[in-house]
């Protein structure tokens, strides 16, 4: 019987690849069981797809004057 | 030309360091990153086909520019910074591999929780929090959507390296969320 510490890495894991039968099979019985690692694994989920949505977000951070202007000078000087 | 690429600066800049500063947290290298994809913008332009929006474009270099610092970064980081840092498996179970702090359910769905302005600025603050490294890493997997093997390669570590810090960085990145945004047991 896989512990709750060990089923928590294999969830994790399984978003990278796909688990080997045997431990894809204990997961699942482990689940089906343990209501804490249920909730952790709905947490993982949701920090995933929380993750995408971030990824493609609105751009909310301005550059800043100073920046924009070293970057105009910048390009101003290699344009040469 | 020179030109429009300045005028570039004024419509894309910001959109452009949005975007790295949310991949590398540091501001200082964020406008780096987006000083050198203008220039490299300049010195390839006559590349720019059209076909896509400038913004795509600029954002394709952008994103290339962020993974090599990334990549550089990993490569320079002090070995005293990985062994300084606490394993979060150690903080959530006990030594039997029981929970010792509890997960909670967040009693939430999906696709609700996700347009919550609140929600995602907490992550932000979780992610702010992140010990470098695993800062790195997890940018890399879930906001460039790189897979594990190009990681792996880009960055020579083992996948099973690769696996066990994307568990420590959701494990952390659970806890602060449930602790912050949750109101979750204390810890
Ligand atoms: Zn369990």
């Amino acid at each position: 019987m896989l512990t709750c510490k060990e089923v928590s890495k294999l969830v994790s894991e399984s978003l990278e690849h796909p688990l080997p039968f045997r431990q894809r099979m204990g997961v699942r019985l482990h689940l089906m069981m343990c209501s804490m690692c249920r909730a952790y694994q709905k947490q993982t989920l949701l920090l995933r797809a929380a993750m995408r949505t971030y990824a493609r977000h609105e751009p909310s951070e301005p550059l800043s004057e100073q920046a924009r202007q070293r970057i105009k000078n910048a390009l101003k000087t290699d344009g040469k | 030309m020179s030109a429009e690429i300045e005028t570039w600066v004024d419509e894309h800049g910001d959109a452009l360091y949005s975007y790295a500063l949310s991949r590398l947290r540091n501001p200082a290298s964020a406008e780096d990153v987006v000083q050198e994809t203008f220039l490299a913008a300049l010195r390839s332009q006559d590349r720019y086909t059209g076909k896509s929006s400038p913004r795509t474009w600029l954002i394709g270099i952008l994103k290339h520019k962020i993974v090599d610092l990334i990549r550089k970064e990993s490569r320079e980081q002090s070995a005293e910074e990985i062994e300084n840092m606490v394993e979060p498996e150690e903080l959530f179970f006990d030594r039997k591999g029981h929970w010792r702090i509890k997960p909670v359910d967040w009693q939430v769905h999906p696709g609700k929780i996700l347009e919550q302005k609140e929600f995602m600025a907490v992550l932000l603050q979780c992610l702010e929090h992140l010990p470098d490294r695993l800062h790195r890493l997890f940018v890399l997997r879930e906001l460039e959507d790189m897979g594990s093997e190009e990681i792996c390669k880009d960055l020579e570590i083992t996948s099973t390296n690769l696996w066990v810090m994307l568990y420590r960085a959701r494990m952390r990145l659970r806890g602060c969320l449930t602790e912050n945004w949750f109101g979750g047991e204390p810890c």
